[in-house]
């Protein structure tokens, strides 16, 4: 149904008019992963910026697609499958090829949120659960990464197709961090690690920038500080106090700086749709993917834990809003409770 | 009797698996490959029509206080003559199918077609119902086999048909594939099966 069509819109207070709507916040968030886009590019050649591209193009076409087919309103202005497509680009090797890209776009369109009933009715956060299909389907070109350092200190430019990098590729720092935590300090230093000359995915080689994005997403009062704090925080501690080798402090930056846990802090975990409503709840909420992320990094099969824990967390969305409450306005606190 | 309509039923409008979401279990887990499900199909509807026959034999004799478990039996009895005949001429399909196949004996779909359909209709009746409900069993899970297995695997009966180029999608042969195929199988079938009804509708308004 189209709500605009409603006459009357009885809605719970507060009753304040704010000119933010999708449109404007998902501008925001565009806005917030370029740092770690450019990065990405300077990194890894313009190969990089035709995954967005196409990854981003794929998603519109595909939630285009289908509201037509299904004869539903056209809601490609809100851009939040732009979002989601610039997200599933930045999560996936750049090696990846581009058809990959975009059935994996399928599924996080089609599948995810618009079988669900489109934006605001999606359980999972949809970029996250397009990566988790493509590495249930193609795990080996899902996990081979490409490292411009490798090329004896060259740094060589990823061709635009095809994806002759034998040789290339390497093993993430957070494959590397559980085995050979020696090795990993000896490779790249901590700035390496938090500017950004590592390996790995777009959307988690440096650090920095998407710090600089986070950032500007809560000056910007598009995301609040809850969920990220939790989470990298819960991360940060269970590295201080289990760390690998002699120097907790080091292994902790490791941790925090290394894998796509700073993109899934501030980009992902934080999405409205799947995330609970509530202060409380989001602190809970960041704490879980903190823990579960590091049981997996820790115990798993797989070398880095973000987005199934992000996707664990967001199935238990619903309970946590259903048990954290907030106080209703008016109302005295003893008398709530009851 | 009406041979046609039973058919027309189980195949389509009160198939086992896609309408009354009967036999889940054994579907998704077994629909990795074609031999699988002709497998496993031909087994459901051979023990399915036996079942049928002799529960519609007995449904006077059977008191209703100890229905359910007189099914089990009778139903158990055929589903042993069927695993140890698997065994013993093909042996490959009966090891690749493995439990499942002694499973059968709590399928569901051969409970319920004994508990809705033999145990109140004479014999031929239930034997075409056994028919025609096995049928509409197989159809699914040969269905499901083909996309699992030629887009999973790219093969078809363990023969190459995709191009080498084509990189298998793992996830369908992977447990979460077979959710995902039944789940959009049974919605194309909804969408036709309303759709249908709509045109009869309206051609009876008309």
């Amino acid at each position: 149904m189209d709500y605009k069509a409603l006459k009357l819109i009885a809605s719970s207070n507060p009753h304040i008019r704010s000119n933010d709507d999708t449109r404007s916040i998902m501008l925001d968030v565009i806005v917030a992963l370029c740092p770690a886009l450019v990065w990405s590019i300077y990194r890894f050649g313009f190969r990089a910026l035709i995954a967005a591209i196409v990854s981003v193009g794929s998603a519109m076409c595909w939630e285009w697609l289908y509201r037509k087919a299904l004869h539903k309103p056209q809601m490609l202005g809100d851009l939040s499958a732009a979002v989601t497509g610039l997200l599933l680009s930045m999560v996936c090797p750049v090696t990846l090829p581009y058809w990959m890209l975009v059935l994996g776009n399928f599924f996080a369109i089609v599948v995810v949120k618009q079988l669900y009933g489109g934006l605001g009715k999606n359980f999972m956060n949809p970029a996250l659960a397009g990566r988790a299909a493509l590495v249930a389907c193609y795990a080996s070109q899902m996990t081979t990464w490409f490292d411009p350092n490798n090329a004896q200190g060259v740094k060589a430019p990823v061709s635009l197709i095809g994806q002759s990098l034998d040789g290339l590729t390497a093993a993430t720092p957070m494959a590397q961090i559980g085995e050979d935590f020696a090795g990993l300090t000896a490779t790249y230093s901590v700035s390496d690690m938090f500017i950004g000359f590592i390996g790995g995915s777009a959307g988690e080689i440096s650090a920095m920038m998407l710090l600089f994005g986070g950032l500007y997403l809560i000056f910007r009062k598009v995301i609040s500080w809850h969920i990220p704090v939790a989470y990298i925080g819960t991360v940060a501690l269970l590295a201080l106090v289990f760390p690998h080798g002699n120097d907790p402090v080091q292994y902790m930056l490791y941790s925090v700086f290394g894998g796509g846990l700073m993109l899934g802090a501030f980009f992902m975990a934080t999405d409205y749709v799947t995330s609970p409503v509530t202060k409380t709840g989001q602190l809970i909420f960041g704490v879980g993917c903190g823990l579960i992320t590091v049981f997996i990094r820790t115990f798993g099969s797989f070398p880095e834990g973000v987005c199934y824990s992000i996707l664990l967390m967001n199935c238990t969305t619903w309970i946590i809003d259903r048990h954290i409450k907030p106080t209703r306005f008016g109302v005295v606190k003893e008398a709530a409770k009851k | 009797m009406n041979f046609g309509k039973q058919f027309k039923e189980g195949l389509l409008t009160n198939n086992p698996v896609t309408v009354q979401l009967l036999g889940m279990c054994s579907t998704l887990a077994i629909t990795t490959s074609m031999a699988n499900g002709i497998g496993m199909g031909l087994s459901v509807t051979v023990i399915l029509t036996l079942a049928n026959i002799f529960i519609a034999l007995l449904r006077k004799v059977i008191p209703d206080e100890v229905r359910i478990a007189c099914f089990i039996v009778v139903i158990a009895g055929f589903v042993t003559m069927v695993d140890l005949s698997l065994q013993a001429f093909f042996p490959a399909i009966a090891k690749s199918l493995g439990v499942f196949i002694p499973l059968i004996v709590v399928n569901c779909i051969i409970l319920g077609r004994a508990e809705a359909f033999a145990s109140k209709n004479t014999v031929l009746a239930s034997a075409v119902d056994g028919i025609c409900q096995g049928i509409g069993y197989t159809a699914v899970l040969l269905v499901l086999c083909f996309f699992r297995e030629l887009l999973g695997a790219g093969t078809l009966f363990g023969v190459q048909i995709m191009p080498k180029s084509y990189v298998p999608a793992g996830i369908l042969v992977l447990p979460v594939g077979g959710f995902l195929c039944l789940g959009a199988l049974i919605a194309a079938m909804q969408w036709g099966l309303k759709k249908a009804e709509k045109k009869k509708k309206e051609a009876e308004k008309a």
